[in-house]
């Protein structure tokens, strides 16, 4: 048991790799900066912004997310165990005569199944969200305060490929950073 | 040219956003709220003990008996339900139509739909007469053989729906909050403040892959939410239509009990908004005119359409030669009720005609009194629908009259007490304006700033 908690402590506690950021003020230089900084050749790059950006998917190489293909297994998944478990409880483990209605009154239990298919859906894309993204996170380190309000941020951790903090320094400089620090995340 | 008018007023950076929006949850609240607050906290705690008292006593200290059997519980479980579809429209099919001036409005009206069905939820349960059985309701493995429910009813495609409805509205609501909670987080000073946010925001760090993912998510929840709140409210009237009553037994049952749903929720949604921006002053830059006036043209809109229900209810009547359903209807109108009905269409049809004027619509004072106009109209709506129906059916040896009790007027005043409370408590305790939804439509209608 004390055993299964720090495991699950470990994947909950981040652990950050330190690195170096630049930090915009302006959003479209933002982007602008991110692109020309991931076509430089620093492919492995994180841009943190307090909300979600135009075009940025595009400038730093993130492909469209996968979740629907989640959302649609887990709605048919609704879907088969609506149908299966109405068909079941009501013609095979105890049907009941209502009314003279067939035990297997398929038109009728439609609102079931569907509200299963949306049920699935909804809850699996969530969780898939939150697996994906690696939350949650207790005290992951934060670059600047102010990324979730106001700033931009580009960050580039030592483990990168071809890492030299004094070039990046200059990169992001002559991009237009506000601020260049080497810091955690 | 058409110019688009701007969203956000007032030439705000991101960060005056930021600073208007958490202020709010981050001062000590003046004493109008704590006036507020106790007020809303006496109806709630009126709704607690007279929900007690009816338990303990029974539901014959309601009016409900023979043949009226549905009462307040029925009627305002409907309201309140009715109530929540319009947040699900602000926060879900406005987010498909790309209607950008939803962001302002969407996390207050989602809240709105949080709480309204968890007061809704409260009067089945009271109706059921033994709420302390109410988990009967649900298909579980039981020693009673197992006995599954039944779901060739209606009522238990309520509770499913009902219950998904729940879920899947406080799943939207909470991942909407997340990234504005992160916010709330990192401006915060004190440890606890620090502590309580940052679990709630779950460690959210807003990279750029974080935000693809979360945009998905969003999108997909929008689209799933979109056919479940039709579904919920066309379930409720399967309630309704699929017995053989009089009145009840309708096709148009479904679209007509959407359209008067949304009809009141945006009632409510007015209502909501008007006294926030008379309490709240800075977020009249955020909630601007064009966003009431928008609303506005929407219970327009939606007061038409269950005006043309009420007249095609009636038509169908007369040209179904069904002499039941002919005089159920000439009873609605012109019977022992027929004053419920009076009010009902002066309140939903009449009255919401004087938004054709645009000063009207534009006007503070006067969509407050018309949003309370509605929300009495659309509560008396189903209280025709209800007890009009059920009053008098096809003997005459089964005619009656309701009359309401004390339990009855206060278990429904009372819910309100309960709405408030909780949504007062709401604005006090999370972000009512989504900053990470705001943030991006700050250059709406401003041609200098590239906006679009």
């Amino acid at each position: 048991m004390a055993d299964l908690i720090s495991k699950l402590e470990g994947a909950v506690r981040h652990r950050g790799s330190k690195g170096i950021a630049g930090i915009w003020l302006e959003e479209h230089a933002f982007v602008e900066a991110a692109r020309k900084t991931y076509d430089a050749g620093n492919k492995n790059l994180e841009a943190i912004s307090p909300f979600p950006l135009h075009g940025i998917d595009d400038a730093i190489g993130i492909p469209r997310s996968y979740i629907p293909w989640i959302t649609f297994v887990f709605g048919t998944l609704g879907l088969i165990f609506g149908l299966w478990f109405t068909w079941w409880t009501s013609a095979v483990d105890w049907p009941i005569n209502v009314g003279g209605k067939p035990m297997w009154s398929l038109a009728a239990f439609i609102p079931i199944i569907f509200e299963c298919t949306i049920l699935f859906a909804a809850l699996s894309s969530v969780g898939a969200m939150i697996v994906i993204n690696g939350l949650p996170k207790i005290d992951p380190p934060i670059i600047d305060p102010d990324l979730t309000s106001h700033k931009f941020a580009l960050f580039i951790p030592e483990s990168a490929q071809g890492y030299d903090a004094g070039k990046l320094e200059q990169l992001f400089k002559s991009l237009g950073a506000s601020e260049v620090k080497r810091t955690e995340f | 040219m058409i110019t688009r008018e701007p969203l956000v007023l007032g030439n705000k950076s991101l960060k005056d956003v930021t600073d208007d929006i958490c202020r709010i949850v981050e001062t000590v609240p003046g004493s109008k709220f704590w006036a507020l607050l106790l007020s809303t906290k006496m109806l709630f705690l009126v709704y607690i003990i007279s929900q007690g008292i009816i338990v303990a006593v029974g539901m014959g200290l309601q009016g409900i008996s023979h043949p009226v059997g549905w009462g307040t519980d029925i009627i305002t479980f409907v309201f309140w339900i009715g109530i929540g579809h319009a947040g699900t429209l602000i926060s879900a099919i406005l987010f498909l139509f790309r209607q950008k001036w939803r962001m302002a409005i969407a996390r207050t009206a989602e809240a709105m739909t949080v709480f309204a069905v968890m007061v809704a939820g409260t009067f089945p349960v009271l109706h059921t007469g033994r709420p302390w059985f109410a988990y009967w309701l649900l298909p579980y493995p039981n020693q009673r053989g197992p006995l599954w429910v039944n779901f060739r009813s209606p009522l238990v495609w309520d509770v499913f729906a009902v219950s998904t409805y729940a879920t899947v509205s406080m799943v939207f609501w909470y991942v909407g909050l997340v990234p504005d909670l992160a916010t709330i987080r990192d401006r915060a000073k004190n440890i606890w403040r620090k502590r309580i946010y940052g679990a709630l925001s779950l460690g959210w760090r807003g990279t750029a892959r974080n935000w693809n993912h979360y945009e998905m998510i969003y999108m997909l929840l929008a689209g799933l939410s979109t056919p479940l709140v039709l579904s919920v409210h066309s379930i409720v009237s399967f309630d309704f239509a699929t017995s053989m009553l009089p009145g009840w037994h309708t096709t148009i049952f479904p679209p007509y009990f959407v359209a008067g749903a949304i009809f009141s929720g945006f009632g409510m949604v007015v209502t909501i908004m008007c006294l926030l921006r008379q309490f709240i002053p800075n977020f009249k830059d955020y909630v601007t005119m064009h966003h009431m006036e928008n609303m506005n043209k929407i219970i327009m809109a939606t007061g038409l359409m269950v005006g043309y229900a009420y007249g095609s209810e009636f038509f169908i009547a007369w040209y179904s030669g069904n002499p039941y359903e002919q005089y159920i209807f000439v009873n609605r109108a012109f019977g022992p009720y027929g004053w419920s009905y009076w009010i009902m269409v002066t309140c939903n049809v009449i009255i919401p005609q004087l938004f054709w004027m645009k000063s009207i619509r534009r006007s503070i004072p006067a969509m407050f009194v018309i949003s309370i106009f509605v929300n009495i109209g659309m509560w008396y709506e189903r209280f025709v629908i209800t007890v009009t129906s059920l009053h008098r059916d096809f003997l005459p040896a089964n005619w009656g009259m309701w009359h309401p009790t004390w339990a009855d007027l206060s278990v429904l005043f009372g819910s309100f007490g309960m709405f408030f409370f909780i949504f007062l408590l709401y604005l006090r305790a999370l972000p009512a304006i989504s900053m990470a939804e705001v943030k991006p439509i700050l250059g709406v209608g401003k041609k200098d700033q590239g906006g679009h």
